[in-house]
């Protein structure tokens, strides 16, 4: 267990390391979510009713989700790319922790998550986002964030570990992802689908998992949210994180 | 003529190389340092290795030589533990590739065909991470890193992220890496493939040092003269089996004698000259452009004995020459088509 942990902060180390030296990941963390935000507020704002809120306080929460839940697309592009280039038998050639590299590389990205859920809420603020709960609230909002976030680095370890190259983890990863956070409550309230859609949008994790980020900094009626969204990222690591570990130990490289 | 000094060191590794026998803990290794006893391996249909038999003595070097496709990286990879076979056992450092798989790679280094080192790490941060993997600490890994960086020539680069180095630093950097721990035992998957020549020569130097220090070394490769140059012992693979073992020459006398060669003065007095060499040899000499070519029973002797039998004919020689077949020959003897060299290829394994 202690050699775990030492190996896992070493691979992490390294993929914190390797970040500044990647200038496009790091416009991918920064000022790609800030063009996000300003596109929705501005572009679609005008036309979203959101009765209750301003289409700022309802998007930012939603657009936060969204957000963390493709920080993971990191690790699955990082992890197939050491896949072939012959780094993942270099890593299992050692007498380390075997489930470490995949652990360093999830641990990665909850600073990286942190990081652009920062500039997300600052962002936010400038535009005229407020809060409207206690710190307690704020923080707790920023630790579900966080472990979503978390949960979702598992299913592109997984991803980034199955696929042939990094053109295709960043393809299916995009595919599989994108139409999930837009059939939710992220963007637009789910009483504006069709029926279809609405039925799936309510059991979907993402209206959740937004919905409880809602009550969490909005102060929004929060019903079972915040169990549900905690029980939801549990289930994911429970299923993803046994998954990506099994393909790593068969890994074949390239 | 190039082969006779080496002919003389054949059967052995020269006696001042030392012989490393113990673990990385201090203990003795028992016995050799590579033991594979009928390891196959299949996919699906493929049969990358098919019964193969393996024996390497500590502080030596096994040439696991063969074309693309034949089961080198998958005999490497089986033999790191990256990979379980499907029947068969081995043993590496006297460890069981299964039984004992955790301790077998703190002893083992592997350094592979396609450089595995972090592009977006400096040099020294990519030995340190290593180090720290293998169990050091921070202090002991940056320390070792320095160390490796000196002895390899990349101390001035150490600072510089590997995706700028060329392709034999990028290399170097690669063995560096499986040396961190200073293992007994290292195995090198194709470790000149893609370079050039120079750099190539320059990382056979660095191999060379490597084995005189005692280390086994277990290294694949497609080049016949990578392995000439660098083997104790050759095992050519073919179709997943070891179809011939044993060292350099004794493969050479395989496919036969020597060969000598004589480009004459006047290409007309060839046939001359055949009929003249003839009793030399017990196959029927050849003429291939314009020089005449025969497999010789004796070395000892040969060269004047061609010159005192052409001369007493006032046959004019422009050039003479003895040489042992090459590798080449050996290989296209043993399976019946060349080791040919197919870039592409490597897929399966």
């Amino acid at each position: 267990m202690k050699r775990l942990i030492a190996d896992t902060l070493v691979i992490a180390e390294r993929n914190l390391v390797r970040l500044p030296r990647s200038p496009d990941l790091l416009l991918a963390f920064t000022v790609q979510p800030i063009m996000f935000v300003l596109l929705f507020v501005y572009v679609f704002g005008g036309a979203i009713s959101t009765p209750g809120y301003s289409y700022t306080d309802f998007l930012i929460p939603g657009i936060i989700v969204q957000n963390i839940a493709f920080g993971g697309f990191v690790t699955a592009i990082g992890l197939n790319e050491d896949l072939h280039k012959g780094l993942i038998d270099r890593f299992r050639s050692l007498p380390m922790a075997r489930p470490a590299v995949l652990a360093g590389r999830t641990s990665a990205d909850v600073v990286t998550n942190l990081l652009s859920a920062i500039i997300l809420v600052v962002t936010g603020l400038i535009i005229g986002f407020s809060f409207g709960t206690g710190i307690g609230e704020i923080l707790a909002g920023f630790l579900l964030l966080l472990f979503f976030g978390y949960a979702f680095s598992w299913v592109f370890a997984w991803l980034g570990l199955i696929v042939s190259s990094p053109e295709s983890a960043n393809s299916v990863g995009f595919i599989a992802v994108f139409p999930l956070t837009f059939i939710s409550s992220a963007f637009v309230p789910v009483e504006s689908m069709p029926a279809g859609l609405q039925w799936f949008a309510e059991i979907n994790p993402f209206t959740i998992v937004v919905d409880a980020m809602r009550a969490l900094w909005l102060g929004a009626p929060a019903g079972d949210n915040v169990w549900g969204a905690v029980a939801w990222t549990v289930v994911i690591i429970l299923i993803f994180a046994p998954l990506a570990v099994h393909r790593y130990r068969r890994a074949a490289g390239r | 003529m190039q082969q006779s000094a080496a002919s003389e060191a054949s059967g052995g590794p020269a006696p001042e190389r030392v012989s490393r026998a113990t673990r990385v803990d201090g203990s003795r290794i028992e016995g050799a340092a590579i033991s594979a006893t009928g390891l196959t391996k299949h996919f699906g249909d493929v049969k990358a290795l098919d019964g193969v038999d393996i024996e390497v003595p500590t502080g030596s070097v096994l040439g696991l030589l063969g074309p693309n496709g034949a089961g080198k990286t998958t005999a490497v990879r089986v033999l790191t533990t990256l990979l379980k076979p499907d029947s068969g056992s081995a043993t590496v450092a006297g460890l069981d590739i299964l039984g004992q798989s955790s301790r077998l790679r703190e002893n083992i280094g592997l350094a592979g065909q396609y450089a595995a080192v972090d592009e977006n790490l400096t040099g020294t941060e990519n030995l340190t991470m290593v180090g720290r993997l293998y169990g050091m600490d921070r202090a002991a890994a940056k320390r070792r890193s320095a160390e490796l960086l000196e002895r390899f020539d990349l101390s001035e680069a150490a600072g510089r992220p590997a995706g700028t180095y060329s392709g034999g630093m990028r290399r170097r950097l690669d063995l560096a890496a499986a040396l961190v721990a200073r293992p007994p035992v290292i195995f090198l998957d194709e470790p000149t493939t893609g370079l050039d020549p120079r750099s190539r020569l320059g990382l056979w130097e660095t191999i060379e040092d490597l084995v005189d220090e005692g280390t086994t070394v277990l290294l694949t490769t497609q080049y016949l003269d990578e392995a000439d140059r660098l083997a104790d012992r050759i095992a050519v693979i073919d179709h997943g089996r070891v179809i011939a073992d044993g060292t350099p020459d004794e493969l050479k006398d395989m496919v036969g004698g020597e060969r000598l060669e004589v480009t004459l003065s006047e290409p007309g007095h060839a046939e001359r000259a055949v009929a003249l060499l003839a009793p030399m040899s017990e196959d029927a000499p050849v003429i291939e452009d314009g020089s005449v070519k025969l497999t010789v029973r004796r070395r000892r002797g040969a060269i004047v004995e061609a010159v005192q039998r052409l001369q007493a004919e006032e046959i004019g020689i422009d050039d003479l020459g003895l040489r042992r077949p090459t590798l080449d020959e050996v290989f296209l003897t043993l399976t019946g088509h060349a080791a040919e060299v197919d870039e592409e290829g490597e897929g399966q394994e």
